[in-house]
């Protein structure tokens, strides 16, 4: 356990070095974020909308009182969305999404000794294969994360448009209502966590596979299962810590 | 010219290599035999850098190899080719920019400097017009012979090549052969060839090592291996009927 949390701390210090040549992996960071950003775009969209009608279905649910104005809905759902539902329930998609795509395309170079190759070459195999993914991770997953708030903000909108629990006039006086900015600090600061754990937790995954295509999809699988784990984990902590 | 002194390596408590010394010289066929197991991988990896040998120095024209570090390396690294035993090329590049690819990283050559470069080094691997295919869509024959443009593309002086007729046809293989031959004499590059191919050890043996337990048992030319009375050497060698047919001949 302290061994490989030893190694893989090694592993991320060896990505960071000196590139030989910036235009090289310049253009490795663009073909990531394109394959990371645009690739999961629909999938994210997907989600977003959905958790967003349901946070908001759920929430007038629980709220049938004459008591409590209807406009509460629409900031409960807010506050919920930003803070958990789109980067937590985001980063566990793109983790099996991303995480696994990136380790077992590093594991596979591994097994048919293509980091060999790269390494022969006297290419520093981490930093071109990894720093990459991890430059594109923190810097699209947020990207994603934000598209998918508005989107689930959207998804509410229209729970409320398809129903008549909540009104939409309601609902959208409720989002502007008692906003603290605190939450997208939050979130952003979620995501780019997010993005680090599951591009960085993967590529060592992938980068350390021995054996065969077996392993591959074992490494592809630990990725993504350790990446969940510790998602989640930073997530409490910085709700701890943030809020 | 590669000097290699008293190699050891071991895996957890498996000491597969116990003290190997030998010196590659250029423009000559090296070649490393022995069974399957006895660690010609191992002891071409430890000569490559792959592995950190036990014990033991490496020194590639007087510079010992084995005492640098990551960024030391790479002045030699770069003058390295190697070809993998399942070739290794990127299958996420096009052949060409497979071969242009250490050219992009480590020269300051232009776009059709390089393509002039790549293709040149195609046409001697005689796949001339096959720059757009991807390795997925290569025959076995085909990517052993890009993986040849590729470790040609920076101009080695060290070429490195593991089993290079594992999974060929036997004219193909001979094909690949001459190739490796041609190149290690018209450039005079030091070549190291590990093979269990007796073929290539008849055709292009100038300087033979025999591995077996471990050590090396034995050190010579193809035109010696014929007579040796060294009984391992000779099981290994002459295993098949049709081997000891031919010995009989000579
Ligand atoms: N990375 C490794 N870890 C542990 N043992 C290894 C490793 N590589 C090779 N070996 C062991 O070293 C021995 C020699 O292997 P190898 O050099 O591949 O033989 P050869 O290429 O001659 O067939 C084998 O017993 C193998 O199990
Ligand atoms: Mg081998």
């Amino acid at each position: 356990m302290f061994h490989s949390l030893g190694k893989y701390i090694l592993l991320l210090r060896l990505s960071f070095r000196r590139p030989e040549k910036f235009s090289v992996y310049w253009a490795e960071v663009m073909r990531e974020m394109v394959s990371v950003g645009v690739g999961s775009l629909g999938i994210i969209a997907i989600i977003s909308v959905f958790i967003g009608a349901v946070a908001t279905i759920q929430t007038a649910f629980q709220l049938v009182s004459d008591f409590i104005p209807k406009t509460i809905v629409g900031g409960i759902t807010r506050d919920s969305t930003i803070l958990e539902f789109s980067p937590t329930i985001s980063a566990l998609v793109l983790a099996g999404r991303v995480g696994s795509s990136m380790a077992s395309q590093i594991g596979t170079m591994r097994v048919t000794e293509q980091i060999d190759a790269l390494e022969i070459m006297g290419v520093n195999a981490p930093g071109y294969l990894i720093s990459p993914k991890i430059i594109a991770g923190v810097t699209m997953i947020p990207l994603l994360v934000i598209v998918s708030v508005i989107l689930g903000l959207c998804g509410g909108y229209i729970a409320c448009a398809a129903s008549n629990d909540v009104s939409t006039a309601d609902y959208v006086t409720g989002l502007t209502d008692g906003f603290n900015p605190v939450i997208v600090t939050v979130c952003a600061v979620k995501a780019i966590f997010f993005g680090f754990i599951i591009t960085s937790i993967c590529s060592y995954q992938g980068f350390y596979t021995d054996g065969g295509s077996l392993e591959v999809g074992q490494s592809a699988t630990r990725g993504v299962v350790w990446s969940c784990i510790m998602i989640l984990f930073v997530d409490l902590i910085i709700s701890r810590l943030l809020l | 010219m590669i000097e290699i002194k008293d190699i050891y390596k071991t895996f957890g408590d498996n000491e597969v290599l116990k003290g190997i010394s030998a010196i590659f010289k250029p423009g000559k066929n090296n070649l490393i035999i022995g069974g399957s197991g006895s660690g010609k991988t191992t002891l071409l990896k430890c000569i490559v850098g792959l592995h950190d040998p036990t014990k033991g120095d490496v020194i590639f024209d007087g510079e010992n190899f084995t005492d640098m570090d990551f960024e030391q390396r790479v002045p030699i690294r770069t003058r390295i080719g190697m070809l993998f035993q399942n070739s290794a090329l990127f299958d996420s590049m096009t052949v060409e920019e497979n071969i242009m690819f250490p050219l992009n990283l480590f020269t300051k050559q232009t776009k059709a400097e390089k393509l002039d470069r790549a293709n040149f080094c195609l046409e001697r691997v005689n796949l001339t017009g096959k720059n757009k295919l991807y390795p997925a869509e290569l025959s076995g024959g085909m990517k052993k012979r890009v993986g040849i443009a590729r470790a040609i593309s920076m101009q080695p002086k060290y070429l490195f090549v593991d089993e290079p007729n594992s999974g060929l046809d036997p004219k193909t293989s001979i094909l690949i052969d001459e190739l490796i031959n041609e190149l290690t004499e018209e450039y005079s590059i030091t070549t190291v060839v590990v093979t269990h191919d007796m073929n290539s050890v008849m055709g292009i043996g100038d300087h033979i090592l025999f591995l077996h337990q471990g050590k090396k048992w034995w050190e010579g030319s193809n035109k010696e291996i014929a007579h040796t009375d060294n009984q391992e050497l000779n099981d290994f060698v002459f295993a098949s009927k049709f081997m000891q047919a031919a010995k009989a001949k000579l």
